[in-house]
């Protein structure tokens, strides 16, 4: 048992109409991890959580959490899950602390356990002051923590989390990081769908990229970015020059084609470091006639990797997020 | 963040399924009613409404609407109004399980090892205990008014049961709506659109003697005029259903419980079917 994968998926696939939300997706979740799926728009992020928590039945293909099948063990699955989805699902009208017994005893505590979890939650999440008071006077960032929280109650062994800190200030954002992070130091297996690169780099040991429904690429963070040529040539050309033929001098040094943009007086390409890459490229630059007014190297970061994979960058899907989720929901 | 904290004596999973659906449905039902206590004014649909529905008809329109047979209106008009009264919380069952839907909240409780029927049955129970002070507050705007109970205290207790087992089935077809609609807007209006010719197409204000006569059967048939003739007639109020020859009319207690358990027969577990497939 202990050898089990935390979550693993085979050729999950699920239609909604016309719409191929999953079309194939594969994922193995190992314990004790936390894995982050990042994809665009209407990717099938959320539906793949949906799937697992034994919320939707899938269309074909398989799923397993911690050994359980998801459509014919649903009741054990849901023994061991978590679930915190894009939207506090709460009781508006009771106080946080009424929410968490209530949660607590339908997750199959006794009401003594349920109101002393809630206890020991609220102080966790720094809730106590705010544990009398209704759910509707909360700010978002306290909702977020007292949906995990709720989430949290029955002890899951593992935890899906649908966009934690969308919609979350800086600061309400870094306490959930913290949180996260405290979680898997207890063992806690965590499966995280983020429209933030960054959240997803800092956060996971895994990223699978899915586009389409499907797993387009995964690996550790380290390893998704490596993939990507490691490094990135960044060159402003002076005013006036000539960015074709500044691209043609570059085309030796480059492991993949030249993005240029805004005016073409910016050069953005991936290369493979070595020393003295950088005199070197000015010199070829300057042998082509092309004048050089910055020039650097940087490692690649995550949103190279999307916007490289996927052909999009992530903020542009993050805005229409909500308009698809909706039209999901409908769909459904 | 603390170690594993929960013991097997920390849990009820060794507890018998049936044992597990009702301590749910306590849970929920407890929710349900914790509203109520935040927010009494949720109650005004059972307490306001029907004062002034009785008070407009028996002193608005009263005077106009003539009882074949003769008798006092306001002794005629309770029966009726007691349908009403109870159910008339039907869309407002719709709104609460539509918001349940709309917040999360229903998925969250589909994601927990908790029992599949608890969540719809534990809102039937709370609909119910608030049928329960509608009833109440009819009876006693109409007492006000000189409706008395005429025909012994044990029928009196028949009719109010009969008037909470019709508006227990009302509950189960609100769930319904409820479960179909996708906002608490469309289950509002749906929800008067089939309420108001359902209450008004029936004997329940007026005698279906003067309604013209395509229309009488479609009201002799509602189960509001069969609700509101059996309540009458239980009550020892003035009943000119009786003098119709239509079978509902001369069965009208009868009428009430097939009605009632035909409801619930076909939107309990049609609600059910609802909470379970819904989005799978």
């Amino acid at each position: 048992m202990s050898d089990t994968a935390a979550i693993e998926a085979e050729g999950l696939v699920k239609h909604y109409g016309e719409t191929k939300a999953l079309n194939g997706l594969d994922l193995t979740v190992a314990r004790g991890t936390v894995y982050g799926l990042l994809g665009p728009n209407g990717a099938g992020k959320t539906t793949a959580v949906r799937v697992l928590a034994t919320l939707l039945r899938p269309d074909g293909g398989r799923a397993r959490v911690l050994g359980h099948d998801v459509t014919s063990q649903a009741t054990a699955v849901r023994r061991v899950i978590g679930l915190t989805g894009q939207y506090a699902a709460l009781d508006e009208y009771l106080t946080g602390r009424s929410n968490l017994v209530m949660i607590g005893e339908l997750s199959r505590l006794t009401a003594k356990a349920a109101r002393r979890r809630a206890d020991e939650l609220l102080e966790q999440f720094d809730l106590t002051d705010a544990a009398g008071r209704a759910v509707k006077t909360y700010s978002g960032g306290m909702r977020r923590r007292l949906d995990l929280a709720a989430s949290l109650i029955g002890h899951p062994a593992v935890l899906f989390l649908d966009e934690p800190t969308t919609g979350l200030d800086p600061s309400a954002r870094a306490l959930m990081w913290d949180i996260v992070r405290q979680l898997v130091a207890d063992g806690t297996t965590l499966l995280l769908t983020t429209q933030y690169l960054d959240e997803a780099d800092q956060l996971a040991d895994r990223i699978a990229v899915i586009d389409g429904g499907k797993v387009i690429a995964e690996g550790t963070p380290t390893e998704l970015k490596a993939s990507m040529g490691g490094q990135r040539l960044l060159i402003t050309l002076a005013e006036g020059s000539d960015a074709s033929a500044a691209a043609a001098a570059l085309r030796p040094f480059t492991t993949a084609s030249i993005i240029p943009n805004e005016g073409d007086r910016l050069i953005e390409a991936p290369v493979t470091a070595t020393d003295g890459l950088a005199t070197e490229v000015v010199r070829a630059l300057d042998e082509a006639g092309v004048k050089v007014n910055d020039i650097a190297v940087r490692s690649a970061s995550l949103d190279d990797v999307f916007l490289t994979i996927t052909g999009h960058k992530a903020e542009e899907d993050a805005a229409e997020n909500a308009a698809e989720k909706e039209k999901q929901e409908v769909q459904a | 963040m603390t170690a594993v904290t929960l013991s097997p004596a920390d849990l009820t999973t060794e507890r018998s399924p049936f044992l597990q659906f009702v301590g749910d449905v306590w849970v929920l039902t407890k929710r349900s009613l914790a509203r109520i206590r935040r927010e009494p004014e949720t109650l005004s649909n059972v307490t306001i409404q029907p004062v002034m529905f009785i008070l407009m008809f028996a002193y608005v329109f009263g005077g106009a609407i003539g009882i074949p047979g003769g008798g006092n209106y306001h002794a005629y008009l309770v029966g009726g109004m007691l349908g009403m009264s109870l159910a008339q919380t039907a869309p407002g069952t719709a709104v609460a399980v539509v918001s349940d839907m709309e917040t999360g909240l229903i998925d969250r409780f589909r994601s927990l090892p908790m029992s599949r029927a608890a969540v719809l049955t534990a809102r039937t129970i709370a609909d119910l205990l608030t049928q329960g002070i509608g009833a109440a507050v009819t009876a006693l705007v109409g007492l006000a008014i000189g409706w008395r109970i005429d025909n012994g205290v044990g029928h009196a207790v028949e009719a109010f049961a009969l008037a909470l087992l019709f508006g227990y089935a009302f509950t189960w077809a609100g769930v319904c709506l409820g479960m179909v609609l996708r906002s608490a807007e469309a289950a509002q209006q749906t929800g008067f659109i089939i309420f108001l010719p359902l209450t008004f197409i029936s004997s329940a204000f007026v005698p279906t003697q003067g309604m013209p006569g395509w229309l009488q059967p479609v009201a002799e048939w509602n189960p509001m005029s069969s609700l509101a003739a059996a309540c009458r007639e239980l009550f020892g109020n003035p009943n000119p259903a009786a003098a119709v020859h239509a079978w509902p009319a001369q069965h009208p207690e009868l009428a009430v419980v097939c009605w009632s358990v035909g409801m619930l027969v076909v939107f309990a577990p049609l609600a059910v079917h609802l909470y379970r497939t819904k989005a799978r």
